[in-house]
């Protein structure tokens, strides 16, 4: 199906720049001037993607981003397992997020795990009007009543908070004061600050800084006794498990997770991790701004990792050791030799089913790159790619890293160009999200969402990838793309070939 | 190494492996900071306990788990019922994502909607000029026929004002100016859902029959024999829209159905996407004012654009979600009544094939006590349809249920010897709805996929009717309307208690003495 292999790299080029004229024709001037900012074609050797990100998206173009809100509630918080996240404001975008993110956990939910709930004040008119502190106040109260086992309350702004003047930092610095210092944090992420869900992680990464780590009494004593091999996890939200099937190869070669962020994290990781030696982070955009702060104040490095496919994950596992001595380096060295023989397999497998197969992507500020490496394991090859709300130094790790000459990209894309991009380009295989999967499926374009995973997974470390290279076989070879033609319709052509 | 290339594992299996519930059981010991086995116990089962429920029913401020979803939502799903329209939601970009992916994950269908992306400036400043380009630019991308334009909380928190907004977007030739922009201000703090499904159908209404806010001359009403249906939110419309045009059908009745998104909710996958597809034309929207009646299905969809329907001049009627064989007689006699048009004998055959399944099995569900919770008109619907099979709906309960609403399934309770020990529950959430089934326990469990979670915790088994559904597939596509959709109902309700009969009666030299063939 894939057009591309025939193409050489010039002609490739050629292509994806007369699309993206093709595709600016639709809109008014204005829009389309904005818009070329955002679309490009790779040049090899470049320093970035050639386009601007991380600025805000055109009214009424159908962008497939979110909101400040869904960055913290949905992604950042939300997964701390043994906290309550108060959705404050009306019931909407509590409701919509519910259980939405597939963040695994273990925990008696409703006793001490409250992650697949739905919190809410439930905003009414006279709270818009009135103000709703005192209703958060009292909310506060019910919970510490029906909830006895909780070990914190966050506090997520919805729109309305922001604009109606409430003060939730006084309420959560009352009550916290009220119930002996407990843990309460008000996050002011409502849905219209920033571009994006982007400023939403900012913003919550912040709210960790100011209302967890500088609440720890410096005397604490260690609720365990440190170790040199002891890291945290940031940035693995542990969709369809991924955070475990990552923590499981960090203590096979010897390092000691104290903190998951945050998938199944708890209030109690988060307190942790200004012990820890090293700070691996997988998701930088979610993330790198309190694996900063905590180099800048706690002096504790930070690493990028990649563990999606074997190469990117063995690349990770000695990147990883070289920060700490030799034991734990062989240790690495033992993790990879370990995995190889399920990695050959896997690949000898999977891969000559595969080979040559285009994607495209669109997914949110770490997989649009990330992944590309373990679709080249599998003799794939990533033609176009774009983030959702990434910011230039996730375009300059794409590019120095990631991406081919010629790979068409497309950034905060709207319904229209992708749809038209991929109706022109036709890959073998498109991974994006929820909004976008029936799209293609309907166009008869094998489709993988690539956040949830499409309820599969875990994807990361070296069993994740098992999964992985099975779900996109499933996904690609699937008999049913054979059948969206009708065959009487499908047989007309030969017929009429035959006619002239 | 659990994993394996010849049998990949999926997370079930694979995280079940002695490897990881090894280092899980550490993770937690280590690092967790876990409360004490013994007292999670404790409070599990206080939490059981009725003095547990007189806490949880003494809530003031908190909702848990509720069963409701905002306005915009039901503003979306009316919107994209008419032929070529898009819904153009005023405000902040990531309720839309939100509404679109909530949409999807229920219909696996594209859902296509867009906002005006306000940010922050737009909060200081007003959200006119998100307007004025927001829909320049969706005129020209998407070439939508209609675009119905509908509020998020942030603009109706800063007062943005719809109509003038939307004026001057025209002046400044962001669209034509004759051209369709009906428009409904859906507050997300004032009602639900169902709310909003009722201000933009009540918005997009009043735009055609009195005269485009101010644009043109209302239309004057020159009655005709037509009836107007409108279906209200329904996670059924595919497939009882169509049922309900084929009924319209076999009593030769002329009808327009207002806000048909059946189609749009079910485009076939081959090889094209269809961003639009069917829906209630615009010309036949304006000409609706000129029918003989309105029927809506759902009262509690509709409280506003009934009666601006009935100050037209029209006769409406208006049913709770009706399912099984009365509510089903009483439709079609009201229909049959209205149109003059007698009931076929094809739909007498229908009904009696109803009957006749009740009568076959209703004594597996005769005396079984429900719990239901869902939309107010999807809960009348259901509890109506369980009552004349015999079965007691002991809990009812609606997140966005009135007081009215309320009474109004007393009303239905008292009507009936097998509803003499229920209870209706409005404004409670499903928090409250795990103390009730703890408390007062029942046999089954009525609602949607998040009703999984009460059948976790309580052990009551679920039948997923409602909407959302995420964790099943394709029951949409069925009716519930019509008595074919009341023998859908039925044949889910029991395949779920023939299911849970069986999975308790299947251990063998123990309990299999009831693990019957024939039932
Ligand atoms: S901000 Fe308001 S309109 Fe948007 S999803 Fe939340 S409740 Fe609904
Ligand atoms: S990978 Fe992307 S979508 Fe996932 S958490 Fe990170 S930023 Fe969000």
């Amino acid at each position: 199906m894939s057009v591309s292999p025939t193409l050489s790299v010039a002609e490739i080029k050629d292509r994806n720049k007369a699309l993206i004229e093709e595709v600016l024709k639709v809109y008014p001037e204005k829009t389309a001037k904005r818009r070329a900012k955002h679309l490009n074609v790779h040049q090899e050797g470049k320093p970035d993607c050639g386009v601007k990100s991380n600025i805000k998206s055109i009214p009424g173009v159908m962008t497939i981003r979110g909101c400040a809100y869904a960055g913290s509630k949905g992604v950042v918080w939300g997964p701390i397992k043994d906290m309550i996240h108060i959705s404050h404001g009306p019931v909407g975008c509590g409701q919509y997020s519910w259980a939405a993110r597939r963040n695994y956990y273990i925990g008696t939910t409703g006793i001490d795990t409250f992650v697949t709930m739905q919190f809410t004040s439930d905003f009414q008119e006279k709270d818009i009007v009135f103000g709703g502190d005192k209703k958060l106040a009292k909310i506060m109260d019910e919970i510490q009543e029906l909830f006895p086992l909780n070990n914190g309350i966050t506090v997520q702004s919805e729109c309305p908070i922001g604009l109606i003047g409430d003060d939730i930092e006084a309420v959560s610095k009352a009550k916290s004061k009220e119930y002996d210092g407990k843990t309460i944090v008000p996050v002011r992420c409502e849905g219209f600050r920033g571009v994006s869900q982007s400023l939403g992680h900012h913003i919550a990464n912040d709210a960790i800084r100011d209302w967890v780590f500088d609440k720890i009494a410096p005397d604490a004593a260690p609720r365990f006794e440190p170790t040199p091999y002891d890291v945290a996890i940031i940035g693995d939200y542990n969709i369809g498990g991924d955070a475990w099937s990552s923590r499981i190869l960090l203590e096979e070669m010897g390092l000691r997770v104290i903190a998951q962020w945050s998938g199944d994290g708890s209030l109690a990781e988060l307190e942790a991790t200004p012990k820890a030696k090293l700070n691996v982070l997988h998701c930088y955009r979610s993330m790198n701004y309190i694996s900063r702060h905590m180099e800048e104040k706690y002096g504790i490095p930070w690493c990028e990792y990649n563990f999606f496919g074997p190469s990117k994950i063995a690349e990770s596992l000695r990147k990883i050791a070289s920060y700490f001595d030799d034991k734990i380096k062989e240790g690495a060295e033992q993790v990879i030799a370990k995995y190889q023989p399920l990695m050959d397999a896997v690949i000898a497998k999977y891969r000559p089913r595969l080979e040559g197969k285009t994607v495209m992507l669109f997914v949110g500020g770490l997989r649009p790159r990330h992944v590309i490496g373990a679709y080249e394991d599998l003799g794939m090859e990533v033609v176009g790619t774009g983030y959702e709300f990434g910011h230039n130094d996730d375009y300059q790790r794409t590019a120095q890293h990631y991406v081919k000459d010629g790979t068409l990209i497309y950034d905060d894309v709207t319904g229209y160009e992708f749809e038209k991009f991929v109706e022109k380009i036709q890959p073998d295989l498109v991974g994006s999200g929820i909004k976008e999967k029936y799209v293609f499926q309907k166009m008869g374009v094998p489709f993988r969402q690539m956040h949830s995973w499409d309820y599969s997974g875990p994807y990361h470390g070296y069993d994740g990838f098992a999964i992985f290279a099975r779900d996109m076989d499933m996904a690609i070879n699937s008999p049913v793309w054979k059948m969206t033609k009708a065959p009487w319709k499908t047989e007309e052509l030969p017929l009429l070939q035959a006619a002239e | 190494m659990p994993q394996s290339a010849e049998h990949v594992l999926d997370h079930f299996d694979l995280f079940r492996g002695p490897e990881y519930q090894q280092m899980l059981a550490n993770k937690k010991k280590m690092f967790e900071n876990p409360r004490d086995p013994a007292e999670v116990e404790r409070v599990r089962e206080w939490a059981k306990t009725p003095e547990y429920r007189e806490k949880n029913f003494a809530r003031e401020a908190l909702t848990v788990n509720p069963a409701k979803a905002c306005q915009p939502l039901g503003a979306v799903f009316a919107a994209v019922g008419f032929e070529q329209t898009i819904p153009f939601v005023h405000g902040s970009q990531g309720c839309v994502a939100y509404y679109r992916s909530h949409l999807s994950r229920h219909f696996k269908e594209p859902s296509s909607c867009v906002s005006s992306s306000m940010t922050e400036d737009a909060a200081v400043f007003g959200g006119l000029n998100n307007m004025i380009d927001g829909l320049a630019n969706t005129y020209n991308m998407y070439k939508p026929k209609m675009i119905a334009v509908s509020t998020t909380c942030m603009a109706e928190v800063i007062g943005d004002d719809l109509n003038a907004f939307i004026k001057t977007s025209k002046e400044k030739g962001s669209v034509p100016a004759e051209y369709d922009v009906p428009f409904a201000h859906t507050p997300a703090f004032v009602g639900s859902h169902v709310t909003g499904y009722d201000n933009a159908l009540k918005g997009i209404i009043e735009h055609f029959w009195d005269g485009k806010a101010g644009t043109t001359a209302k239309l004057e009403r020159t009655a005709n024999d037509k009836i107007n249906f409108i279906g209200g939110f329904d996670g059924y419309t595919v497939g009882n829209m169509r049922e309900v045009k084929r009924i319209f059908g076999l009593m030769g009745i002329d009808y327009t159905i207002l806000a048909d998104n059946s189609e749009v909710f079910d485009t076939p996958t081959d090889g094209e996407f269809r961003m639009y597809d069917g829906g209630t034309t615009l010309e036949e929207a304006a000409d609706a004012i000129n029918a003989k009646a309105t029927i809506s299905m759902q009262e509690y969809c509709t409280e506003k654009t009934l009666p601006l329907i009935a100050a037209h001049g029209q006769e409406v009627a208006a049913f709770n979600h009706p399912i099984g064989v009365s509510a089903t007689d009483k439709f079609l006699m009201t229909l049959s009544r209205i149109t003059g048009k007698p009931i076929p004998e094809e739909l007498a055959r229908e009904r009696g094939r109803l009957v006749d399944a009740v009568a076959d099995s209703s004594a597996h569900i005769h005396g079984k006590k429900f719990a239901i919770y869902g939309d107010p008109d999807l809960c009348l619907g259901l509890a109506g349809f369980l009552l004349e099979l015999g079965a007691e709906p002991t809990h009812v309960l609606a997140t966005n249920g009135s007081k009215a609403w309320a009474a109004k399934v007393q009303e239905l309770f008292d009507s009936s010897p097998f509803g003499q020990n229920c209870h209706v529950y409005p404004g409670k959430d499903l928090w409250h709805m795990r103390s009730l089934l703890f408390t007062e326990p029942v046999d089954f469990l009525i609602g949607n996929t998040y009703g999984k979670y009460l059948e976790r915790d309580t052990g009551t088994p679920l039948i997923r009717i409602g909407f959302p559904i995420f964790d099943r597939h394709h029951h949409h596509r069925y009716p519930v309307w019509g008595y074919q959709g009341g023998l859908n109902v039925l044949v889910w309700i029991l395949d779920r208690i023939f299911e849970s009969i069986d999975a308790t009666t299947n251990v063998p030299a123990k309990s299999d003495y009831s693990f019957d063939i024939i039932r």
